[in-house]
């Protein structure tokens, strides 16, 4: 914190005082400056210049002209495009869902039980090194539809984060908040639901942020290996069929969709946590 | 509230404690440690960072226990935590997910002896006399550091507890602050007679708030050297401005900088 | 210069030569200063009508409640923040007004309440780190120089090869004192240094701080919230109110030097922390009231 804000306390959070005009750090964030805009645009000046002028590898990848002619003309009204996001999209929030409405609890139930902890802890600190991407054969061989062995590797790529983020948070809940409640005579019932859930409920946040992220990884590339649909399949199709222009839209289409998946857990975080506004 | 005197006496005898530690000799932070706080009176305990007055705060709150010697309440034995000597934690220990008001209600919903309804009609009495009314919606890191610390304070009275263990309270904020409170807590204190041990390492702070002062020594910790403070009640700051304090600062500063390196010439 | 400074100072004759003697430097003018802070159109004065002067070699201590606008002030002489009106002048040269560009520089050191050194050198490497950067002093030049005043700052010599975490909070912000005089500075800024420090080891900060005054006899801003080290330590105290900050009381300590630990409890610094406290007070009480307000 500068020394400005702590001078004034009551202005609302500005941006750091440069000794020049203070900007808000919400509009800062919505309208790119000058330089941002100017890097955008040079981005995508160099990139067609580079592809115009043909040089090394350059020489196979498609203008940013004929990306956006291709997509508007081949795959914004076409309903098998947009069925591959629906796809990608189903898998992840199956595999995420499950590993949260999994990990969660195993997490909770792991940090708050020594026994248990002893007992199953050491096979996940096992399994955990293991990259998802790993398991793609076994996953294979194990579930009877391509679907729900891609779904499981992405249940993988989230489900340990978050287990462990919830048990090592559970483990470092402040020991001030425990004792308190159990002075005030609280049961453990009840220190469990208003005291150590709320206590965890950042962790999670931070499970969810790290585990979306890596579903979307995961997702992508199982499909490329195994599927017959979804963005992953998409892209990798272009590739195949020499079609240049595809597999930039795919590339596009995918960080779009990891884009806008972060947004919507990041809207979920600031729900689960109230007492963090304004911070 | 209602006036709680003479009860309230917390006593601890021959209390040692150690902390294991793997392949050494354990660590003695207590030893030896006895104290008697008189029921209606302020106790202080003054001693320097890392002299085991929080492992003391702690067994006697119950969250630890001693490995030898005993400790009683109003003659009862101390066995674990209980709503009957609630303690004020270092910083701030307010649950930052609950809303003050849901802070300060706690206790009596979490034993069943209110409904919520009493309770919120309760912790809202609370807060209106700790100025903190307009606040009960907010959560603690909306509030400042001094009215964070009232609200602990509120959170510890809803439980009408005989003995307030305040353990570093007012650590953390700044100076004018810390003063502030100093001289509300004594208000407080004053108007109800609580019998209150509390834990500091400041010696201004010690002497404007204590009728007596414990003096902890370290390694391991125990109490050394009583010292009775005379000043008058009720007591506002023009006491630090008096001879008698100055008296018993001089006292007090001595018996501090005992064993301390580059201090010893003054003690 | 060098016998008079001696006179008025005999105990420094045995750390001569540690620290170049500089008593013509460090005059401070603080003029007419204000500081409007103007985020979204609302307009803030943290600081107005500021003045403070200050003679070289001096020791002032700035004591106000929180937010009165103390950072501020220091931010504007250190060079980190500009100031909306009057002048600030540091022996005659402009430091800063609202014409000049902020411009820190190795002459007006900041020492922070949370400790600035680089944790990945050692006490050694952190201190001549700045002299030897500018090119000012060779290695070995600056390694004899740093270990004069480590060893003059209550031992630190001893230390000179551990890394910073490892020691205790008050010797780290030691550590920082003695960085900051190795740029020989004209002035010397501390910002709440030993808050939140319990009493004993305040008392050690307060004799290892006289000791280095004793030695450079630089000139000291030291901002706090504690009256009675603010009396104890220094030859003025300047009392600041807060919203806007501007100085609303001063008094030259008359305790003789060098301060001892009992001074604070004789008579005389009773007397003088009595002609104080009740502003110090009233103004801590303002801001606790407004401050309150304005969480609501």
């Amino acid at each position: 914190m500068s020394a400005v804000e702590q001078d004034v306390k009551t202005i609302p959070p500005a941006g750091r005082a440069t000794g020049r005009t203070l900007r808000p750090r919400r509009l800062a964030r919505f309208v790119p400056g000058w330089r941002g805009t100017l890097s955008v645009v040079a981005f995508f000046v160099l990139w067609d210049l580079l592809v115009r002028w043909e040089l090394g590898g350059f020489a196979h990848i498609s203008s940013p002209l004929a990306v956006a002619t291709a997509f508007v003309e081949g795959y914004l009204t076409s309903a098998d495009y947009w069925m591959s996001w629906w796809a990608s999209f189903q898998r992840v929030l199956y595999g995420f869902v499950a590993a949260q409405l999994l990990g969660i609890p195993l997490g909770l139930l792991l940090g708050t039980r020594p026994l248990l902890n002893g007992l199953f802890y050491p096979v996940i600190e096992l399994l955990r090194p293991i990259p998802p991407l790993a398991w793609v054969p076994l996953s294979i061989l194990f579930w009877p539809t391509t679907e729900l062995s891609i779904i499981f590797i992405t249940f993988i790529g989230a489900f340990f984060i978050i287990v462990i983020n919830v048990h090592d948070s559970v483990r470092s809940i402040k020991k001030e908040h425990l004792w308190l409640a159990q002075s005030m005579g609280a049961s453990p019932l009840l220190i469990f639901r208003r005291i150590i859930i709320p206590s965890v409920i950042p962790s999670i946040a931070v499970g969810m942020t790290l585990g979306i992220a890596v579903t979307w990884n995961v997702v992508i590339a199982a499909e490329m290996i195994a599927s017959d649909s979804g963005l992953g399949r998409l892209t990798w199709e272009g590739y195949v069929s020499s079609t240049g222009p595809v597999v930039i839209i795919g590339m596009i289409s995918i960080g779009l969709a990891g884009y806008l998946s972060t947004l919507v857990v990041d809207i979920v975080e600031k729900k689960m946590m109230p007492w963090r506004k304004g911070h | 509230m209602t006036t709680q005197t003479k009860v309230g006496h917390l006593k601890a005898e021959g209390l040692r404690m150690s902390y294991q530690r793997k392949g050494r000799e354990p660590d003695v932070v207590l030893e030896d440690c006895s104290l008697d706080v008189e029921p209606g009176k302020l106790t202080v305990v003054m001693g320097a960072s890392g002299c085991g007055k929080s492992t003391l705060a702690y067994n006697l709150a119950g969250y630890l226990k001693p490995d030898a010697g005993r400790m009683t309440l109003d003659g009862e034995s101390i066995t674990g935590p209980g709503s009957d000597r609630v303690l004020v934690f270092q910083e701030t220990a307010l649950w930052p997910w609950m809303s003050v008001n849901d802070n300060v209600m706690f206790g009596p919903v979490a034993r069943g002896e209110m409904s919520d309804a009493e309770a919120r009609q309760a912790a809202l009495k609370l807060l209106e006399r700790f100025g903190l009314r307009d606040f009960r919606d907010k959560y603690p890191g909306q509030l400042s550091g001094g009215m964070q610390r009232r609200a602990e304070i509120a959170q510890a009275l809803i439980n009408k507890p005989r003995v307030m263990i305040m353990d570093e309270p007012f650590r953390g904020l700044d100076e004018m602050t810390r003063e502030l409170m100093q001289e509300y807590y004594m208000k407080l204190f004053e108007e109800t007679g609580l019998t209150t041990l509390f834990i500091t390492s400041e010696l201004e702070e010690a002497i404007f708030l204590a009728d007596r002062i414990l003096f902890m020594g370290d390694t391991p910790g125990r109490i050394v050297r009583t010292i009775d403070v005379d000043l008058p009640h009720p007591r506002t700051f023009e006491v630090l401005d008096s001879p008698e304090y100055l008296a018993l600062k001089r006292e007090a500063m001595a018996q501090l900088y005992v064993g301390v390196e580059g201090l010893e010439e003054l003690a | 210069m060098n016998a008079g400074l001696a006179q008025r100072n005999p105990e420094a004759s045995s750390t001569r030569g540690v620290m170049a003697e500089r008593p013509d430097v460090g005059k401070l003018s603080v003029r007419n200063v204000g500081k409007i802070y103007d985020p979204e159109g609302a307009a803030v004065v943290a600081v107005e009508d500021c003045d403070v002067e200050v003679e070289a070699g001096d020791f002032v201590a700035i004591v106000g409640p929180s937010g009165c606008g103390k950072s501020t002030l220091m931010n504007a002489i250190a060079g980190f923040d500009t100031i909306t009106s009057g002048e600030i002048m540091l022996d005659g040269v402009p430091l800063a007004s609202p014409q000049l560009a902020p411009r820190p520089g190795p002459d007006r050191v900041v020492v922070f309440q949370h400790g600035a050194l680089f944790p990945w050198k050692t006490v050694l490497e952190n201190v001549t780190y700045g002299p030897m950067v500018q090119g000012k002093l060779s290695a070995d030049e600056a390694r004899i120089k740093a270990m004069g005043l480590l060893g003059e700052c209550g031992g630190l010599d001893r230390v000179a090869d551990t890394y910073p975490p490892q020691l205790s909070s008050g010797m780290q912000r030691r550590v920082e004192i003695v960085r900051a005089l190795m740029n020989d500075p004209s002035i010397l800024l501390l910002d709440e240094p030993f808050r939140a420090m319990d009493t004993v080891s305040k008392t050690t900060m307060h004799r290892h701080l006289l000791q280095m005054y004793r030695l450079c006899r630089r000139t000291i801003i030291f901002i706090t919230h504690d009256l009675e080290e603010a009396v104890f330590l220094a030859d003025k105290v300047m009392i600041m109110t807060s919203r806007p900050g501007t100085m609303k009381k001063s008094l030259d300590i008359t305790l003789p030097r060098p301060r001892a630990t009992d001074m604070l409890t004789s008579e005389e610094f009773r007397e003088l922390k009595l002609q104080l406290s009740a502003t110090v007070h009233e103004e801590a009480k303002k801001a606790f009231v407004r401050g309150e307000r304005e969480q609501a």
